[in-house]
């Protein structure tokens, strides 16, 4: 849950500096690296990108309309660690430019229309509030009610203790939500970006009618130190990886970022586009 | 930081309170599932396999009869002896017993049989193979199969509810807790280790999360509050069943009898916090 160094590489980019690879350490202007979309252009090592840069990238220029903006949470149990809960929420949302963990809205991407939701990591973690369940139910809601393809980019460390089993429950209550999608017969494209653990993708996250990752996300419901903690496991190169799990056949396609609106534009044309005789016939 | 720090919210003696909840529902002498299903149900029948490959001794299903009703029942076991423990992984399920309660779930909703689940495990196994086999995978799917099942659903949280390892046969019409048992986002040790970067704090942790089964009642996670013996179900086991098999079957009435409907419950868990209107 805490909020990784990786991310400071582009924090300092915001500031107009230079972006340094977490992985590589190689140094490269600000400019340069925005182009590539924070992957870097030695290593190809995706930094994590925040909630608004993840929509500057998908949706087309101009096309992106915020829903629920004022939607946020309360701190329910008057959670008290090693400082105030509220503190730390009051903190996140001046840093991060967000009410809480989740951005949704619609947009376009290269003009296919949609609903769009993007966690921020950034964000406590990007874990699992009531409001970022609620504002992700919503999405979901609203994308049924305009027949819209629901896209979610998840990039969270799972349940936010502070919250407790109201934390919990927000895994029940995204899951109800896409019964709707569902029933509406409209995809879910589910998108894994680092890192996607816990409660998140043990609910909506693994649920998407198509799954795609971005190269070398950690994905799982455990992390690898628990596991090594709990059962003194060796494990096996590459555990948890996005490609880790498409090998196992519980991701369709492993993207790079370079690629990504590309790829989404792809299905969009085949799930959202104009029906033939034949799969009209079935609507 | 120090213990004292942390003694401003969580009080010791709440600390101390909410940590003797979590012993008594741990307890090596309380009643597991199948003690109290061999008690509470008529003519328990295990059936085996989820049907792809596996059978996870961590989770149990089979068909039942309580009073005149035909049951399918699925249940989290923990072992008792130490070869049962090992067998049964401490109650903790690999993505087989998920997809396993998976079946229990379809078996159910084809041959049009209410489905009571017993929830006591510590959590999913936290391991190198759950995760190859897509533990994350395998709850979520669990998650979708409840909240699809077309027929009358209870939950009964009888010790440990642990995290989306409880949560996989929990999202019920409705929701019975044991007086000493208890639902949580993460253990107490767990949520310890990420909240104060050390274990030992999880009796401050139990306090925080305020993971008493009383607390659920008060915020509409559970319906009903089942009492156990003075001192708790580990010190009588027919007792325990006596208070409890009434009361499963009042509830299932409950549930049948007010109109059934599975968009109702999706509607529970939709709007279960209660803070936003819709
Ligand atoms: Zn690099």
């Amino acid at each position: 849950m805490s909020v990784s160094t990786a991310y400071t590489g582009v924090q300092a980019n915001k500031e107009g500096s230079a972006f340094t690879c977490a992985a590589c350490k190689a140094t490269y202007p600000a400019a340069q690296v925005a182009g590539t979309l924070y992957v870097c252009p030695g290593c190809s090592h995706h930094a994590r990108v925040g909630a608004h840069e993840r929509i500057r990238q998908l949706a087309d220029k101009g096309s992106f309309q915020e829903w629920d903006a004022n939607l946020t949470g309360t701190d329910r149990l008057g959670f008290f660690d090693t400082r105030a809960y509220v503190d730390r929420l009051d903190e996140a949302r001046a840093r991060q430019q967000l009410p809480d963990a989740l951005l949704t809205g619609s947009g376009t991407i290269h003009g296919f229309a949609a609903g769009l939701a993007a966690f921020d990591f950034g964000f406590l973690g990007g874990s699992l509030s009531t409001a970022v369940g609620e504002r992700l139910a919503r999405a979901i809601e609203h994308s049924a009610e305009a027949q819209l393809p629901f896209v979610c980019v998840t990039s969270s460390g799972g349940a936010r203790m502070q919250e407790g089993v109201f934390s919990l429950m927000q895994m029940a209550k995204s899951v109800s939500a896409l019964h709707e999608l569902a029933e509406a017969h409209l995809p879910f494209i589910s998108i894994l970006v680092d890192p996607t653990m816990g409660g998140s993708i043990a609910s909506f996250a693994a649920l998407g009618d198509v799954i795609l990752a971005e190269p070398k996300a950690m994905i799982g419901f455990t992390g690898a130190r628990v596991i090594t903690q709990a059962t003194y496991e060796q494990l096996p190169a590459g555990f948890q990886t996005s490609e880790f799990h498409h090998a196992r056949g519980l991701i369709d396609r492993v993207v790079d970022r370079r690629d990504l609106k590309a790829v989404l534009a792809q299905l969009l044309a085949v799930l959202a586009g104009p029906a033939g005789e034949i799969d009209q016939a079935l609507a | 930081m120090t213990a004292g720090d942390l003694e401003v919210e969580a009080a010791p003696d709440d600390a101390a309170a909410a940590w003797a909840h979590v012993e008594v529902s741990r307890h090596p002498d309380r009643p597991y599932a199948l003690d109290l299903i061999q008690r509470c149900l008529d003519d328990f029948i295990e059936l085996h396999g989820d049907r792809q490959g596996g059978d996870d001794a961590a989770m149990v299903i089979g068909l039942a009869r309580l009073g005149g009703h035909r049951l399918a029942v699925v249940a989290n076991q923990k072992g008792r002896t130490l070869e049962e423990r090992g067998r049964r992984n401490f109650g903790m399920a690999h993505p087989e017993g998920y997809r396993k309660a998976q079946r229990l779930f379809t078996l159910a909703g084809r041959l049009k049989l209410p489905v009571v689940s017993f929830i006591d495990t510590p959590g999913a196994y936290p391991g190198v193979a759950a995760e190859e086999r897509g533990q994350a995978w395998a709850i979520a799917q669990t998650l979708e199969a409840q909240l699809a099942l077309p027929t009358p659903y209870l939950a009964v949280v009888i010790g440990e509810g642990g995290s989306g390892g409880a949560l996989a046969t929990l999202l019920a019409d409705s929701v019975m807790v044991l007086e000493h048992a208890f639902l949580s986002v993460a253990s107490p040790e767990a949520a310890a280790a990420i909240l104060f970067r050390d274990a030992g704090q999880k009796q401050h942790a139990a306090a925080a999360l305020r993971l008493e089964a009383k607390n659920l009642l008060e915020w509409g996670i559970a319906d009903e509050i089942v009492p156990e013996p003075e001192g708790g179900a580990h010190t009588d086991w027919e007792k325990t069943a006596a208070l409890l098999r009434p009361r499963l079957e009042a509830r299932l009435r409950m549930i049948t009898e007010r109109g059934f409907d599975p968009a109702r419950r999706r509607a529970r868990y939709r709007q279960l916090d209660g803070l936003f209107d819709a």
